[in-house]
């Protein structure tokens, strides 16, 4: 067994702070949105708008973190061995084939997992960082020539965002332990080194 | 280990950062939640005569240093000194009792308009007239030009001593007189010579000598005025609390030239100006929330700014109307009126609370107290409903429709006690009726109740002659609150509207969160959640049975 140092350590603190605060947020969300009740409409509300402002802080460091350490090349999309990983999924998980992708210091992302990445982050986010920054700021519209734009529309495209999050989320957890070995991946988001064979 | 460790640091950080600054939210919250004070009883506020802060001490006049006959004498003293002040009266519509309808150009004011309480002044002035700023208006023949008529004293009393009697035509009573009718207690003359001498500002007390009684009684008609007013606790109004702010009316209703300002005929609902700097008023209306407060009051969460281009302050800072000790009357049904016992004489019955539920004279009434308001779209238009209208019994009569709809810009969600009646119109001619009640004449209602001469003479007073067949209609009359504003720890809370059936769950045009209003939405966004959840058990499950196989 192989041991690689794939996620840097402002990576691991990036990647766990973000899971948080979006667990946080589509509870708090959904809870503005009245799906259920536990903190209470008016904390909810506080809540979710102190973890929008921390999440954008947060975004901001990896933003620029992902630039200067020239990480972005990560995220370019490829749609090479795309079809090996989804047969890998369907059948050669289940029999123990072979991952058909092998990680390394420079591609640690598998190609599905790519196309997964840059569809949360061209997508999901735009859609809820817009619609949410709408919100937060819905009286003052006037400013960016959006006056008018009824509130309706906005929470429609942050709440149809914020499903997207969901079922991103969920996709992704599972998906987490679908690595070499079921807590392969985990732990390598924790401790930075990945098993390989 | 040591990178454990960084995590666990981290993870504190990260939670800290959440409760730290929701806790900073929560402690600021906590500070506003104390319990408010109850209504401080009237014996202990401050009741004594506070020290004028007047540059004329009326005592120390020779014109007023003498025994008056009546009211009109006092008057006439009085514009000895205050030479244009009777002019100034004149102009005001508590004088004339006549508003022009800005919106629709129509003659309103208590002349004019039939509301669904006692109805009309028509034909009943000698008692109605005790709420009017004059002497003598007893029938359509009222001069009003007199100077000497106008009543100085209904507004400038500080004594508290000074009262006008219905049925004496808008005097006081000036011999010793029993009050109220048959209660065996008695009114001693009103001393008009001490009243004179320390005459004032304008008060509670004088302004609340009617707009307190609207409708024929304590708390009777606005819901949001009444006698507790006169040494309200904080509890029942922020701004006239007796311990605090201790403001009078004419603090808000600024007056000039003695026309006050505000107005339920044509009411301010928005104004997107701002506060109102001093010497900038120009043609706004001083007594609004924001001529004080501004358009973006809230500092410490300042999300509620975002509410004001929908919602009147007053809908969340007036959460229930009455919320003092006084139960307001909700309900008028006149076609109960009329019922005599064995004897043929009229009767009274309480209700539980001790309020009058059935009074010959007037027909069942009901009451509340702590009222959940009705919300409506308002943009300060008023429609009414007057005499003449075609009114045909098969709908309910809007007295005064509220105008305004969610896309007007100039309307706001708006809390409003809606006054529910029964009350005489005249089927032939399709109109709401005018009917005589108060007067010791043989047509007076409340004397003979009888309807037929109480509508002959009431319609005679129109010019229209009654078609000899009545019935009654169901009406509504809607009445903006906008008084007894709670202290910011008993305004609404969010949750109080942001859920399912929360209080503006019947307005129509507005999306509020937490009311579950996207139901399409949130089903094809669960039914995705869910596939996914159940598609990753499934790949899940077989991973699981899979592995037991091969190992
Ligand atoms: C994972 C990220 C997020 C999720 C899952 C999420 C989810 C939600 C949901 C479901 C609602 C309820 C909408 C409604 O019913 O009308 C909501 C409200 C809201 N969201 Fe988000 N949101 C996220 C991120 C953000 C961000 C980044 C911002 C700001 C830039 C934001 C700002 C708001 C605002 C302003 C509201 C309205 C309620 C309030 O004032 O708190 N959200 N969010």
């Amino acid at each position: 067994m192989e041991r690689i140092y794939i996620f840097k350590r402002f990576e691991r603190f990036w990647h766990w702070s973000q899971a948080l605060l979006i667990m946080f947020m589509l509870l708090s969300g959904f809870e503005v949105h009245g799906s259920f009740t536990l903190f209470g409409f008016e904390n909810a509300v506080a809540y979710h708008t102190i973890s929008a402002w921390m999440i954008i802080t947060l975004w901001i460091f990896a933003v620029f973190w992902t630039f200067t350490t020239g990480e972005w090349k990560q995220y370019i999309p490829s749609m090479e061995k795309v079809d090996a990983m989804i047969k890998y999924y369907i059948t050669g998980i289940f029999t123990n084939a072979p991952h058909p992708f092998k990680q390394t210091r420079l591609s640690k992302h598998n190609p599905l997992q790519k196309l997964a990445y840059i569809f949360v982050l061209v997508v999901i986010n735009p859609i809820i960082w817009f619609s949410g920054w709408a919100y937060l700021f819905y009286n003052d519209l006037a400013v960016v020539g959006l006056q008018g734009l009824p509130l309706e529309w906005i929470a429609y495209v942050h709440v149809i965002g914020a499903y997207m999050m969901l079922v991103f989320f969920i996709a992704h957890v599972y998906l987490g332990t679908a690595g070499h070995t079921p807590t392969s991946h985990i732990k390598a988001m924790i401790t930075g080194w990945e098993e390989t064979d | 280990m040591k990178k454990q460790r960084y995590i666990i640091g981290y993870l504190l950080f990260l939670i800290g950062g959440v409760m730290v600054s929701s806790a900073g939210y929560a402690s600021a919250k906590a500070e506003t939640m104390q319990k408010p004070a109850a209504a401080i009883p009237a014996t202990t506020a401050n009741t004594k005569k506070a020290k004028s802060n007047s540059t004329a001490d009326h005592s120390k006049f020779k014109e007023l240093d003498k025994n008056f006959n009546s009211g009109p004498e006092v008057t006439k003293a009085c514009l000895t000194c205050h030479t244009e002040a009777a002019k100034q009266v004149h102009a005001t519509k508590h004088w004339t009792w006549e508003f022009i309808n800005p919106a629709t150009k129509r003659k309103l004011g208590k002349k004019n308009v039939i509301n669904n309480f006692c109805t009309s002044t028509k034909t009943n002035e000698t008692f109605c007239s005790a709420c009017h700023v004059g002497y003598g208006w007893k029938d359509d023949k009222f001069d009003f030009t007199e100077e000497a008529a106008v009543d100085c004293l209904a507004c400038h009393d500080t004594t508290k001593s000074y009262k006008k009697i219905p049925g004496l035509s808008g005097h006081p009573n000036y011999k010793k007189m029993e009050w109220p009718p048959h209660s065996g207690k008695f009114r001693p003359a009103t001393d008009l010579k001490k009243i004179a001498q320390n005459v004032g500002q304008t008060s509670r007390d004088t302004c609340g000598g009617c707009h307190f009684y609207g409708g024929g009684g304590d708390a009777v008609k606005h819901g949001d005025l009444d006698s507790s007013l006169k040494q309200p606790g904080k509890y029942l109004d922020v701004h006239m609390d007796a311990k605090g702010l201790n403001f009078s009316c004419g603090k808000c209703h600024l007056s000039d030239s003695h026309e006050v300002s505000g107005s339920r005929y044509a009411p301010t609902s928005i104004d997107k100006k701002g506060a109102i700097m001093r010497g900038k008023a120009g043609e706004r209306n001083p007594t609004t929330c924001v001529a004080c407060h501004d358009n973006a009051p809230h500092k410490e969460y300042a999300k509620l700014n975002d509410h004001t281009d929908k919602i009147a302050c007053q809908t969340c800072h007036i959460p229930e109307f009455a919320r003092g000790p006084r139960e307001t009357k909700m309900t008028w049904d006149w076609s109960t009126a009329g019922k005599l016992d064995e004897k043929g004489h009229p009767i009274k019955i309480n209700s539980s609370s001790g309020a009058v539920a059935y009074d010959s004279k007037k027909g069942d009434f009901t009451y509340d107290r702590v009222v959940i308001p009705e919300y409506k779209w308002f943009n300060g238009e008023v429609k009414f409903t007057l005499f003449g209208d075609k009114v045909d019994g098969s709908d309910i009569v809007k007295i005064n429709d509220m105008m305004g709809g969610p896309d007007d810009p100039n309307a706001l969600i708006w809390p409003f006690k809606v006054f529910r009646g029964k009350q005489p119109y005249d089927v032939g001619n399709q109109t709401l009726a005018v009917f005589h009640t108060a007067g010791k004449d043989e047509a007076a209602f409340w004397g003979n109740f009888d309807w037929e001469k109480s509508m002959k003479a009431g319609m005679a007073s129109t010019g229209v002659e009654y078609s000899g067949k009545m019935a009654f209609v169901e009406t509504e009359m809607s009445w903006p609150i906008t008084h007894m504003v709670a202290p910011k720890e008993d305004a609404l809370t969010c949750a109080q509207c942001h859920k399912e059936n929360g209080r503006l769950s019947k307005v129509a045009g507005i999306y509020q969160p937490g009311t579950n209003s996207t139901p399409i939405l949130d089903m094809l966004g669960s039914i995705v959640a869910w596939l996914t959840l159940l598609g990753v058990i499934i790949h899940g499950g077989i991973r699981v049975i899979q592995s037991r196989k091969g190992a």
